[in-house]
């Protein structure tokens, strides 16, 4: 099967020299472009992917949206907004799609989103974490579904002010995403506990880090707590180093986003047990809406859920009810629907606020720990994403006007 | 003082570990003078072969080991592999035309690995028997790191050994120095080549599968150990084997120091040490190569025969035929937003940009004889200069179009009063080393460059905002931009610069000032890219510290090797093939990475000179005349 896959692949590139004429447009479909880095990051973006084709392959199933049915014309955007943005425009130019979904990192999102601003088509941005995109960048084309790295932060503060520690050292991978992480963090612990101090700050290179002597300097900070953002291959050299020199062993720590299953999982037998983390502990969500969820997924694929196959869903179910709420594929009139639209995740309801396009999705906030050899949440609530952002008042002076 | 015994002790780990990545990669270049870009691929390749065969056999003591050693020998075969099947058949090609197959391997090996191993990190398991930590001055160190730290010196020893006592070393360090006297004694220099190759890439593999225990096997382990490795060889002096020691020794100590030492106030100010890890093997590499030009061990690269291509005949001026031949594509071009769909016009806007971008950097490595790794800096600082001085400075946009270029110039000429000091594979990297630097600042300066997210809105006036509009804008600026290096490679200056390259002896002595032609080679270079980055910065919307990493200066190197280096419109048709092939690959296949790999590989092996250089060659043009004589002797400096 893999053999064909190839064959076929090969054999399109040979065909590749009829790119320049316009394929046929399939009649009547309503289609929709994506975009994402698949080739770069694509631990995340692989479940992602097959998230949004479940989506699909159910709202087709069920007749379409508006009487027609969806195609997604998804692209690969190598990563850099360059070709992010080049892909867009021939999305919107070439295969005429009516919106544009999608992205991965924040330098892309934020370029891709600048793109819609100035073409007037409508964004939504699925992953690109950076508070950014809705805040001090945000425009009238763009919405984002994920919770921001700032709301993620916010999640972590209250269980951290509970433990009353004084002196933190705070890690964090030194691009905006680990910098604005770094800065909320220290922003609102200093606000539900003014005697906090951060005694140490490491900033790593991305996939870079140099984890022994990290593990060591922070060790030789005595804190009492660590905040780190650390993810992927720096997170499993930080963890891994920092359980055999035992920096762990009496000092809480908080990590953003390790309790993702995509980070979490390549931890195994190293997994460090009661790290207190945001993620998604798809083994334990009752709820009706992810059961239902989980099992078409698993039917299909038979293979567990990462939380980019749940983006990948929610941002299709967000694409597809915005059309039907819009009632057309007029680009204001689609804008006009997501401002305030509200629909059904696996997570649960969420809905696109008016004020800065940001969704109310929320990340699952609890403990991690080991089960037979695997890193899993062991404790954990849902944190809904509308609780975990600043007053309105404060947005509103964030946000460039319309 | 139990801290700095640790942190000096980190720091010994790390250096062995940079050693046994950067070894190979030095070993092979010291006799092949291949520069392998593939070095970090074959890294990874280790890491992830050893994860594989250790779970095969079991964590156990010959499970584990057994699964070291198993991999860095699959890793090796591989590599005798490649040079026989692919870098065999392109030794006489031009300077550097090898860095172009390795980069396609790169792509190849990152898609394979992908295919094989999936997208999944894979944390291999501890070492037995070197599981835990020991307690040194009351500090809890791994005793694997121990182990590493042994293992370093030992691979030294061990490389010694066999290069200055065994009769194969002996061999290797006679091709090293003149490789058509060796073949001539009777010694089959091909399969000393082959070894070579083999046992840099078991050392590659080696490095790879004893990080198991420490770091996940991964997908962008290959370009970061690829960027260790040239800066350790580097620092070191390229082909010196004890200088990569030293030089992974003093890079391991002094990252270790940054982070030990985290941030520190001075006189008020807050120095944070702990950020300047992101870039600071390349300021070493920067100061270590402006106050000894051939790295700390390394020496001037001896004049080698029987390698490179043949020596080209004196630039001629256009022909009729040619300039007709010009004005034919201009037209075609010019009609394209006619004939065209509007797609065609967004991707011929980016082709156009990097045509530019790629002739300027052919301008210094043709002519100039100066080959760079960091030519994106400036690109990427004609974009960052037309952007900020509109969104800072508010200037009109055409204002700044031109003064982004400006920018761009004055950077080539700080940086470039130190580059052309230097030669061959050290000027690269110390161009390399100033990008990095350049980027770096991008990278971090939040308030004032958006930092790692870059810049938005950095749109056209309106009366270019429309896609032909900045199509006719762009047209002309490149059209211009080819004209004029054209003009300036066929002036007298021109002329001057190819002597100083060619034969710098005899240059100097009729008065040429070789450094200061290079010096404002080096300038109208950086200055041409600058007009390329302003023109992408505003076909885009925005820019990032993606137009000047590392990546944009391989990919200006990859158009200008493919279209052909010693020729003026190589460059162009190079950066047209390589967009045009990207952009089509990756729309309509998954593992477009792989096949574009294998497409440059196939252009490769069918078009040794690079496409026009090959076409070229193939027409009966004046290349073919080389005396035989000649071969090989070609742009050293004295």
């Amino acid at each position: 099967m893999k053999a064909r896959r190839h064959f076929l692949a090969i054999a399109a590139a040979l065909a590749a020299a009829a790119a320049f004429a316009a394929p046929a447009a399939a009649q009547g479909t309503i289609k929709i472009g994506e975009l994402n880095s698949y080739k770069n990051f694509p631990a995340f973006l692989e479940p992602y992917k097959k998230g949004w084709e479940l989506a699909l392959e159910q709202v087709n199933a069920a007749g379409g949206v508006l009487g027609r049915k969806i195609e997604v014309v998804s692209r690969d955007d190598n990563g850099t907004p360059g070709d992010a943005v080049r892909v867009a425009e021939e999305l919107v130019s070439r295969e005429g799609v009516a919106f544009l979904m999608g992205t991965f990192p924040s330098n892309v999102g934020l370029a891709v989103a600048d793109f819609a601003k100035q073409k007037k088509i409508l964004f939504i941005a699925a992953e690109p974490l950076t508070d950014k995109i809705v805040w001090e960048s945000g425009n009238r084309y763009t919405f984002r579904l994920r919770p921001s790295t700032y709301m993620q932060t916010a999640m972590l503060v209250p269980d951290a002010a509970k433990l009353k520690k004084k002196r933190w050292a705070i890690v964090y991978p030194n691009y905006e995403y680990g910098q604005s992480a770094t800065r909320a963090f220290k922003e609102l612990l200093k606000k539900a506990q003014p005697d906090a101090e951060f005694v140490t700050e490491q900033a790593v290179p991305l996939g870079k880090i140099d984890a022994g002597a990290v593990v060591q300097a922070i060790a030789d900070a005595k804190p009492d707590a660590i905040f780190s953002s650390l993810f992927g291959p720096d997170l499993a050299r930080f963890v891994r180093e920092g359980n055999t020199r035992g920096l762990f062993k009496d000092t809480p720590v908080f990590n953003l986003l390790a309790g993702e299953p995509e980070y979490l999982d390549p931890l195994k037998e190293e997994t460090p047990e009661g790290w207190y983390v945001t993620g998604y502990p798809w083994y334990g969500i009752d709820t009706a809406a992810h059961k239902r969820f989980l099992d078409a997924y698993q039917k299909k694929y038979n293979d567990y859920p990462r939380l980019g196959s749940v983006v990948g869903y929610a941002t299709m179910m967000t694409a597809v009810e915005a059309l039907r709420k819009a009632g057309s594929t007029d680009t204001e009139k689609l804008v006009a629907a997501m401002k305030g639209l509200t629909l059904d995740t696996p997570l649960g309801p969420i809905t696109y606020r008016a004020l800065d396009h940001q969704s109310t999705m929320g990340a699952y906030v609890g403990r991690i720990g080991k089960k037979d050899g695997k890193g899993v949440m062991t404790t954990y609530t849902y944190a809904d994403g509308a609780r975990y952002l600043p007053p309105d008042d404060e947005v509103k002076k964030l946000r460039p006007a319309e | 003082m139990a801290s700095i015994v640790a942190q000096f002790l980190n720091g010994l780990a790390s250096a062995s570990t940079l050693f046994l990545i950067a070894v190979g990669l030095s070993l092979i270049f010291g006799v092949t003078r291949i520069v392998n870009f593939a070095h970090g691929s074959l890294y990874m390749l280790g890491l992830y072969a050893a994860y594989s065969l250790i779970d095969r056999f079991g964590p156990t003591p010959l499970g584990f080991w057994g699964g070291v050693i198993g991999a860095a020998l699959l890793v090796g075969a591989l590599g005798a592999l490649v040079e026989v099947a692919i870098l065999r058949r392109i030794y006489r090609a031009p300077e550097l035309f090898q860095l172009l197959a390795t980069f396609a391997l790169v792509l190849v090996i990152r898609d394979a690995v992908l295919w094989h191993w999936g997208p999944e990190d894979l944390l291999g398991p501890r070492a037995p028997g070197f599981a835990g930590s020991v307690a040194i001055l009351g500090k809890p160190f791994p005793e694997y790191d121990l182990l590493l730290i042994a293992v370093g010196p030992l691979v030294l020893v061990l490389l010694w050994l066999l290069l200055n006592r065994t009769r194969w070393g002996t061999l290797v360090r006679a091709a090293t120095q003149d490789r058509e006297m060796v073949g001539a004694l009777g010694v089959n220099e091909r399969w000393l080549f082959t070894g070579v190759f083999a046992l840099g890439a078991f050392l590659a593999g080696l490095g790879g599968a004893l990080q198991i225990p420490r770091e996940p096997a991964q997908l962008f382990l290959d370009l970061t150990a690829i960027s260790d490795a040239f800066v350790v060889v580097v620092v070191g002096g390229m082909g010196s084997i004890p200088g990569a020691f030293l030089a992974a020794l003093l890079i391991g100590e002094i990252k270790a120091l940054c982070i030990g030492l985290g941030t520190v106030t001075v006189g008020g100010v807050a120095i944070s040490f702990s950020k300047l890890t992101l870039v600071v093997e390349f300021i070493v590499m920067a100061i270590v190569l402006i106050v000894r030009p051939y790295g700390l061990l390394g020496k001037p690269l001896a004049m080698q025969r029987g390698a490179g291509a043949p020596v080209e005949l004196p630039a001629r001026p256009d022909g009729r035929a040619m300039a007709l031949a010009g004005l034919a594509v201009l037209a075609a071009l010019a009609a394209l937003p006619a004939a065209g769909t509007p797609y065609a016009v967004v991707l011929a806007i980016d082709i156009l940009v990097f045509a530019l971008f790629a002739a300027s950097l052919q301008f210094i490595m043709g002519p100039a004889g100066m080959v760079s790794f960091g030519h994106a800096a400036y690109f990427g600082l004609g974009a960052y200069g037309a952007a900020l001085l509109l969104k800072r400075a508010g200037l009109p946009m055409e204002a700044t179009l031109a003064l982004g270029p400006l920018v761009a110039a004055l950077g080539a000429a700080l940086f470039g009063a130190f580059v052309v000091r230097l030669s061959g594979v050290y000027l690269a990297m110390l161009t390399l080393a100033f990008a990095q630097i350049v980027w770096s600042i991008a990278f971090q300066w939040d308030a004032f460059t958006g930092g790692s997210n870059g810049l938005v809105g950095v749109w056209p006036s309106g009366w270019l905002s429309g896609k032909t509009a900045f199509y006719f804008l762009t047209l002309a600026c490149v059209a211009a931009g080819v004209f004029l290096l054209r003009r300036i490679h066929f002036s007298p200056y021109g002329y001057a610069l190819r002597a100083g390259r060619d034969s710098p002896l005899r240059a100097d002595a009729i008065g040429l000032d070789i450094g200061r032609l290079q010096w404002v080679a080096f300038v109208i270079a950086g200055a041409f890219a600058g007009v390329a980055g302003a023109l992408a910065g505003y076909s885009k919307g925005s820019i990032s510290p993606e137009v000047m990493a590392v990546s944009r200066s391989v990919d200006g190197l990859v158009m200008v090797l493919l279209g052909g280096v010693q020729t003026l419109s190589g460059p162009l048709v190079g950066a047209a093939a390589f967009t045009w092939l990207q952009d089509t690959i990756a729309r309509n296949t998954e593992y477009w990475r792989a096949i574009l790999g294998a497409t440059i590989l196939f252009i490769v092996l069918a078009f040794p000179q690079g496409i026009v250089g090959q076409l070229a060659a193939w027409l009966g043009s004046r290349d073919r005349g080389a005396p035989e004589g000649m071969v090989g002797w070609r742009r050293r400096r004295a």
